[in-house]
């Protein structure tokens, strides 16, 4: 491997991530639920309207989560798979899937840790059963996989930056 | 690693400004904060110290346009560049789609830009990234200080390029930003490749867009 590779969430993937994100919600009583990638990019969320600004969410939590691991290591264990960050009235519950993606949970003082932790255990299996079903697509080469987005888009590149 | 979302109709990119500590890395990101105007930037995130040294990183997301429908969301990150920081360095590489280094070019800085630069060789290597295989340009920043050192000075210690092995790319490649100069070149019978450079005074904001735009095209370029 030479970089860090391409890939790509289609619309179909996109919506079963959301719904599963949807029904963790509904049985946790949980605020908002958000998926980053390990690279800082949020790539679905469901639940209540974020009134911050979620890309910098997005790269903060990646961050966060990639220094505990390194704790982590230097304790002797090979990963923290949850995270848990405790406020006054709002907390957040972040939990790994399958090392490709992290799942963060917003919620108050109308559920309990215990309940989301709980029901995000189940959504994490759910959760890494559709990531790793994604990316072996693309390791296979399977025939649907779609032809890259910007193939021959060389023109329109050059004219986006001036040239 | 560039994420396609087609559900939002966004190609996610990462860019990482990396270089020795007070060489103008932040002040790259702040320039592109202040002039891009709002509705196409987010909001800048900056993990810093009381003095406002770069303690994790420095965030900020850009839109630079939109090509074939889908709109190009680059992620801007700098590092910490103090040696002292290096583990916290290392996990921004992570799924680096395109690096830029910032090059102090004061001559007394001209060790810590090596250094910076091995340093830069060896993170990429532990993630399996080859730093010649993926986009990349050198900035020389600081080019109004009188003890600036020569470009080819420059050129010579941090961007003196690496063996070209592949024969479909060994051919002439002029570089568009500086004529007369080669991207692709034979010396001696063996094809070299150099890495684009530009040169910046990054607090008046000379070249810090040019810098942006061409590392921008290159990782597009790359998806296409």
């Amino acid at each position: 491997m030479t970089g860090a590779g391409t890939w790509s969430l289609g619309e179909s993937d996109h919506q079963r991530i959301t719904e599963q994100l949807s029904g963790l919600l509904r049985e946790s009583s949980a605020r908002c639920a958000l998926l980053v990638d390990r690279t800082g990019q949020l790539l679905a969320s469901a639940g209540e309207q974020l009134r911050f600004d979620s890309a910098a969410f997005a790269s903060l939590t990646a961050a966060d989560f990639s220094a505990n691991d390194q704790l982590a290591k230097m304790i002797g264990e090979p990963e923290f798979a949850s995270l848990f960050h405790q406020g006054e009235k709002e907390s957040m519950y972040l939990a790994d899937v399958g090392r490709r993606v992290i799942l963060v949970v917003l919620f108050d003082e109308r559920t309990t840790v215990g309940l989301v932790r709980l029901r995000v255990k189940q959504a994490v299996h759910d959760l890494a059963k559709v990531f790793e079903e994604l990316f072996a697509r693309y390791a296979s080469g399977a025939p649907d996989q779609r032809r890259p987005l910007l193939e021959g888009a060389e023109d329109e590149i050059d004219k986006l930056f001036g040239d | 690693m560039s994420m396609i979302n087609y559900a939002s109709r966004e190609i996610n990119c990462k860019l990482v400004y990396y270089g020795p500590g007070l060489g103008g890395k932040t002040t790259n990101l702040e320039h592109v904060y202040t002039k891009v105007s709002p509705d196409t930037r987010g909001k800048m995130v900056s993990l810093a110290t009381e003095t406002e040294r770069t303690l994790f990183f420095d965030f900020l997301p850009v839109d630079l346009g939109t090509v074939r429908g889908f709109k190009t969301r680059f992620h801007l990150y700098t590092v910490p560049g103090q040696v002292y920081y290096n583990a916290s360095r290392k996990l921004i590489l992570k799924g680096v789609d395109g690096v830029v280094f910032v090059a102090d070019s004061q001559i007394e800085r001209m060790e810590a830009n090596i250094e910076s630069m091995q340093n830069l060789y060896d993170n990429m290597a532990q993630y399996g990234y080859d730093l010649t295989k993926i986009p990349f340009v050198v900035q020389y920043n600081k080019r109004d200080l009188p003890n600036a050192a020569p470009i080819k000075d420059l050129q010579h210690a941090l961007n003196p390029g690496w063996p070209l092995d592949n024969p479909a790319k060994q051919r002439l490649v002029v570089d568009p930003y500086h004529p007369g100069d080669y991207l692709i070149h034979e010396v001696d019978g063996t094809w070299i490749e150099r890495a684009p450079y530009f040169e910046s005074v990054a607090v008046s904001g000379e070249g810090v867009f040019d810098t942006l735009k061409a590392i921008a095209k290159i990782v597009l370029k790359t998806l296409s």
